[in-house]
């Protein structure tokens, strides 16, 4: 069920990834990403798929977790791949029935389940080896560097840490609400689509209710500790580059540009 | 409504790294009628086990038989046994939805299919019941009530569906003194007038002692003892190595006992150790 998905989940370690500075991951997961869309030939994806492998390897994360990300996103992948193999003009290579497969579409397809494929696992092993408090952390401090966006990157980082902590408490009271409303009798499972949306008013309307009275209850409590955002306000624990991040910024650097060099193989 | 436990046992998240034996190999049986109170600490698996007896729960493994009639087989109608079996959640308030009182306690029936008659007596005679005015209420929003109000209102919205067996887990938590005595009168009064079988989840040895008739006694997933009151309060270090207690009067009833050793100590309601105090008293005047 939901408990399936991987994005954004935390995989508890003690690995050199793990204890990396969230910002560097942050980093690293961006230049990543750019890195991704400048590979132009399988080459590229092979020098992407040994930097995963290492840093999988380091991150003592079983490769069969990190894949489970995939997993959710069969459909998109292969939507994608659909399009770009009957859409794509060039050169038939087979033709079913009236659609033609080119040869460039063939091509195009691999290229881009590839690519979804490493974006997801890469985004992944940044959420698997980073709590979300560390993440948001390394959040707030990237986009304070970013003129125009400083003012507000506390508020901003703030409301993710509020929001990621929330979630597994509103799926539990989803649960809850669910169940009393089924102990007295509503059926969730059958009737047509209006039917099925209108049975969900017993659920929604006492889920919503209960978000804002949490809501409600956080703000005063920490308006009770004199939370008052982010002006002047220090923090218990500053980030601090260590010595692994720098190797690390070394090591990654190396290899972007390594991925960005099989351009020209 | 005789309920039949053989070899109860539920895992969550079998198979994944979260996996929790929440109820290991419980068997027990229920009889038709009786009031019994069901304790044990926090992550017992008090509500892990209630949520079995209307097929909220699967059992990982073994089997319920309610009238003899086996809950989780394929040809048994689910939404018969939920009407059978009314379970009151821990803070049920949380669960209004309507916009006046009276629809929402009617949401039960309606799902039954009743006709719209039958609804509005039902509706009336459980708001009677858990001591609210129906014409008062009924077209108030459940959102303006006071907690103990919101309390009661969603209990009868369990009541209106007048099922034979009544489960409750934790009704009383966060009430004040006044409100908590009032829905366990009320609950008390059911028993007895319309001889249904009620489960009582408390942490309150006090209303556990003054209500129920057996005590089913639960410990890490595990059923330790199902006895009287009388047999349970008496296994005091049991109780108290499992995270328990007596009631505070037992306690008091076995200080007493060291002064006078004719004093009996088997007590656990107030009404019967006042009747022991004055018994103790009037036997150390005549002396
Ligand atoms: N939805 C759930 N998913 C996973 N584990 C659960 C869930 N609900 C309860 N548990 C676990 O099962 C055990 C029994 O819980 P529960 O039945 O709620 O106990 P009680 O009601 O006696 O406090 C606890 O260890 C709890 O953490
Ligand atoms: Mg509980």
């Amino acid at each position: 069920m939901l408990k399936d998905v991987t994005i954004g989940q935390y995989y508890p370690t003690n690995s050199f990834i793990h204890k990396l500075d969230p910002r560097t991951k942050i980093h690293f997961t961006f230049l990543y990403i750019i890195a991704l869309f400048t590979i132009d030939n399988f080459y590229g994806y092979l020098a992407a798929f040994a930097l995963l492998m290492g840093i999988t390897l380091v991150s003592k994360i079983p490769v069969g977790y990190i894949l489970r990300g995939i997993k959710g996103l069969v459909f998109i992948i292969l939507i994608t791949v659909l399009i770009n193999l009957f859409m794509t003009p060039g050169t038939p290579k087979f033709e079913i029935w009236r659609l033609t497969i080119t040869e460039e579409g063939l091509e195009i397809a691999a290229f881009m389940a590839l690519r979804l494929i490493f974006l997801v696992t890469g985004t992944s092993i940044m959420t698997l080896t980073t709590s979300p408090i560390a993440l948001t952390d390394g959040i707030e401090y990237s986009l304070r560097s970013i003129p125009g966006v400083k003012k507000y990157a506390h508020e901003l980082a703030m409301m993710m840490t509020i929001a990621l902590r929330f979630i597994p408490t509103l799926m539990e009271e989803t649960d809850r609400i669910m169940k009393a409303q089924k102990a007295r009798g509503a059926d969730l499972e059958s009737g047509n689509l209006v039917q099925r949306a209108k049975n969900l008013i017993p659920i929604l309307v006492p889920l919503f209710v209960s978000a804002f009275r949490r809501a409600d209850e956080l703000a005063i409590a920490m308006e009770a500790r004199c939370y008052r955002g982010g002006h002047d306000r220090t923090r218990l624990n500053e980030l601090k580059y260590n010595k692994r991040d720098v190797y690390a910024y070394f090591v990654i650097l190396g290899m972007m540009v390594a991925i960005f060099a099989t351009r020209w193989l | 409504m005789s309920i039949e436990i053989k070899n109860l046992s539920h895992i969550y998240s079998q198979g994944s790294p979260f996996e929790s034996i929440a109820l290991d190999d419980i068997s027990a049986v229920i009889d038709k009628g009786s009031f019994i109170g069901l304790i044990g600490h926090t992550g017992s698996g008090k509500s892990t086990f209630i949520q079995h007896l209307n097929v909220l729960l699967k059992p990982t493994m073994g089997q319920i038989f309610i009238d003899g009639i086996d809950i989780n087989d394929k040809s048994t109608k689910v939404k018969s046994i939920r009407q059978k079996v009314g379970l009151v959640f821990q803070y049920p308030e949380h669960q209004l939805f309507e916009e006046t009182v009276e629809k929402d306690v009617a949401f039960g029936p309606e799902n039954l299919g009743l006709g719209d008659a039958e609804i509005k007596k039902r509706v009336k005679d459980a708001l009677t019941m858990v001591g609210l005015d129906y014409d008062k209420i009924k077209d108030k929003s459940p959102f303006e009530l006071s907690g103990g109000q919101m309390r009661r209102v969603a209990i009868a919205g369990v009541l209106a569906m007048k099922p034979s067996i009544l489960i409750l887990d934790e009704p009383t938590a966060g009430l004040d003194p006044r409100g908590r005595d009032d829905i366990l009168n009320v609950i008390s009064e059911l028993h007895r007038r319309e001889k249904i079988t009620v489960i009582l989840v408390s942490h309150s040895m006090e209303d556990i002692a003054k209500h129920v008739e057996k005590i089913m006694v639960m410990f890490d997933g595990k059923i330790k003892i199902f006895d009287t009151p009388q047999n349970v309060f008496s296994q005091v270090d049991l109780l108290e190595n499992i995270g328990l207690a007596v009631p505070q009067v037992t306690y008091l009833m076995r200080k007493l006992k060291e002064i006078d050793p004719l004093i009996d100590q088997n007590i656990y309601t107030v009404q019967q150790a006042k009747e022991e105090i004055i018994r103790m008293m009037r036997r150390r005047k005549d002396a």
